[in-house]
């Protein structure tokens, strides 16, 4: 009897556990909605998950501590150890790899699951429903996995490449059906070892495919996409454990991320569909839009630049992903607090995907240390730049290319940009004179009031710091 | 769990999902997938249930990676969202 009563407590223990956890995550990710808030907000969500850890070890009828504490540890560790080492600029494909291994522990669940179903048991909740769940879960986990696995080789340079095939939608079409049909067999039990493996590869596959086609550009759209995709995973297999928790969290995350996939995609003016299916991005089409360029493109001294910037009234800075990979930010905000000793006011325009991700130019500009009061998005700075004296643009390319207000050939017609040519002067910093992202020559650098800085962005900001300090 | 109320709980989450993103500056875009890439990290708790209930050597390897998997979401996540939103903390105020 007493037994029955601390079992009992145990239980209502580890609800009570879970649906703090799920408070605390949904009060997290509220705060994470405003940068005031946000430090807090993460803290939040953390002690939720570290109650729900800790009460988990709690449940009745469990074994192999040992083995979980050590996994626990292991995976723990690892990944402390390489999200602290890892440098801002490499952000995204950390966030890629981490969701990645949420999508493929949210299938190895299923996997679990599924083994014991085909051995004749039977999953943790029993029934139809259950089981088409925890056959999506393990899909859609697997996909995630396998796919964030390729963003984050991509994104960290160990796969150049972009993989295309002729008929490839054709033949991803093809496993995809396969996939749905060893997972339908699977659905009421009654299948064999051999089609749990196969269901399992082919899903890994699916993963592969519908990355390697994909151009750098566009792996924010995708890498946002399977966190999405791992979100809806987890929740489908909270279902199957019977864990709220799991439920909650993982559509929350699930909706989320679809509307912010939504949101990214429409900042490139690109449709979901455009950037899984299309070859857009990958540099191959890239003489499709090179309307006649009149003009040329025409270099000035960064010492001459810099003489017309402190001399300004007002400047805007346009950071692209050239200055991040240039590791110029602190040279940036360098530059930035000389001018404004100047006199000059200068302002931050973010197109709203420079960097690598919506909002990843604004971590590196605060890095730096710049105060988010002088960062303004592409709709509060576009009014701005016909009265700025400068805009200095900063190994920024596409977002800056008039071609997407003109050009109506230009595969970036349409797309909204910053209009740093309507400035009175341009200066852009630039590695060279080849094309950038996308291959679309960009009509911005050969107007009449733009001047080219040609070098490395530290270095010539540097040589404007010296120049404008001169002064 | 009846099918029908665990529908309720995934619609009223897909909501607040939405809701909470829709109010999001852009700013705030990257920590915030990296923050939701953390909360999906809840899958670890899942995993060592399917760990601590695993009865064979397969269902315990495979729970094993599971678990595994789901700690480095769970902490990789919150490293580098802490990291990134740690930024945003130390510039306030400032200039």
């Amino acid at each position: 009897m007493d037994q029955i009563n601390e079992l009992i407590n145990i239980e209502l223990l580890i609800q009570i556990a879970y649906f703090a956890a799920a408070i605390l995550f949904i009060l997290g990710l509220k705060a994470m909605s405003s940068p005031v808030t946000a430090p807090k907000g993460i803290k939040w969500a953390g002690v939720g998950m570290l109650v729900a850890t800790l009460i988990s070890f709690a449940h009745p009828g469990m074994h192999n501590y040992i083995p979980m504490t050590a996994a626990i540890f292991i995976g723990g560790v690892l990944a402390w150890w390489t999200g602290k080492r890892v440098a801002m600029t490499d952000m995204p494909q950390m966030i890629a790899l981490y969701n990645g291994m949420g999508g493929g522990s949210a299938a190895a669940i299923a996997a679990v699951e599924l083994v014991r179903l085909q051995s004749g048991g039977e999953l943790t909740h029993a029934g139809t429903v259950s089981q088409v769940l925890a056959v999506l879960g393990a899909l859609i986990g697997t996909i995630a996995f396998s796919g964030s696995m390729i963003a984050f080789a991509k994104l960290q340079g160990w796969m150049r490449k972009v993989y295309r095939f002729k008929g490839q939608q054709i033949f991803n079409l093809a496993i995809f059906a396969a996939v749905l049909y060893f997972g339908w067999t699977m659905i009421g039990g009654g299948f064999s070892h051999l089609e749990l493996i196969a269901f399992f590869a082919l899903a890994l596959l699916i993963g592969v495919l519908m990355t390697i086609g994909i151009g750098g550009a566009d792996m924010p759209v995708v890498i946002s996409l399977y966190n999405a995709l791992t979100g809806l995973a987890v929740g489908f297999e909270g279902f199957v454990l019977q864990n709220p928790a799991m439920m909650i969290a993982g559509i929350v995350v699930g909706s989320a991320g679809t509307l912010l996939t939504q949101l990214m995609a429409k900042a490139m003016n690109r449709s979901l569909a455009n950037v899984l299916f299309s070859s857009f991005g990958t540099g191959d089409d890239g003489a499709a839009g090179a309307a006649e360029v009149s003009g040329s493109m025409k270099a000035i001294d960064p010492a001459d630049a810099a003489i017309t910037m402190a001399f300004a009234e007002s400047a805007i800075i346009v950071p692209g992903y050239g200055m991040a990979v240039a590791q110029a930010q602190h040279k940036v905000w360098e530059l930035t607090k000389v001018l404004q000793d100047k006199g000059v006011r200068v302002s931050f325009a973010i197109h709203p995907v420079a960097g690598r991700m919506p909002g990843h130019m604004n971590v590196l500009l605060a890095e730096a240390g710049v105060p988010y009061d002088l960062i303004y998005d592409l709709e509060d700075i576009n009014s701005q730049f016909p009265t700025a004296d400068v805009a200095l643009v900063i190994g920024a390319n596409d977002v800056v290319n008039p071609a997407a207000r003109k050009d109506t050939s230009s595969p970036i017609y349409g797309m909204p940009i910053l209009d740093a040519d309507k400035a009175k002067n341009v200066f852009v910093i630039k590695r060279g004179q080849g094309t950038g992202f996308s291959g679309i020559e960009n009509l911005l650098f050969f107007e009449d009031n733009t001047r080219m800085c040609y070098g490395d962005a530290q270095d010539v900001v540097q040589k404007l710091i010296t120049g404008a300090k001169a002064l | 769990m009846e099918g029908f109320v665990a529908l309720y709980i995934f619609m009223l989450a897909a909501f607040t999902g939405y809701e909470i993103i829709t109010k999001v500056p852009t700013i705030l875009h990257t920590p915030l997938m990296s923050g939701s890439n953390f909360v999906h990290g809840i899958v670890l708790v899942g995993a060592m249930v399917a760990m601590g209930h695993a009865d064979t050597t397969t269902e315990t390897v495979i729970g094993f990676i599971a678990v595994l998997l789901g700690a480095g979401n769970a902490v990789g996540g919150y490293v580098v969202t802490e990291r990134m939103l740690e930024m945003f903390k130390s510039t306030k105020g400032k200039g």
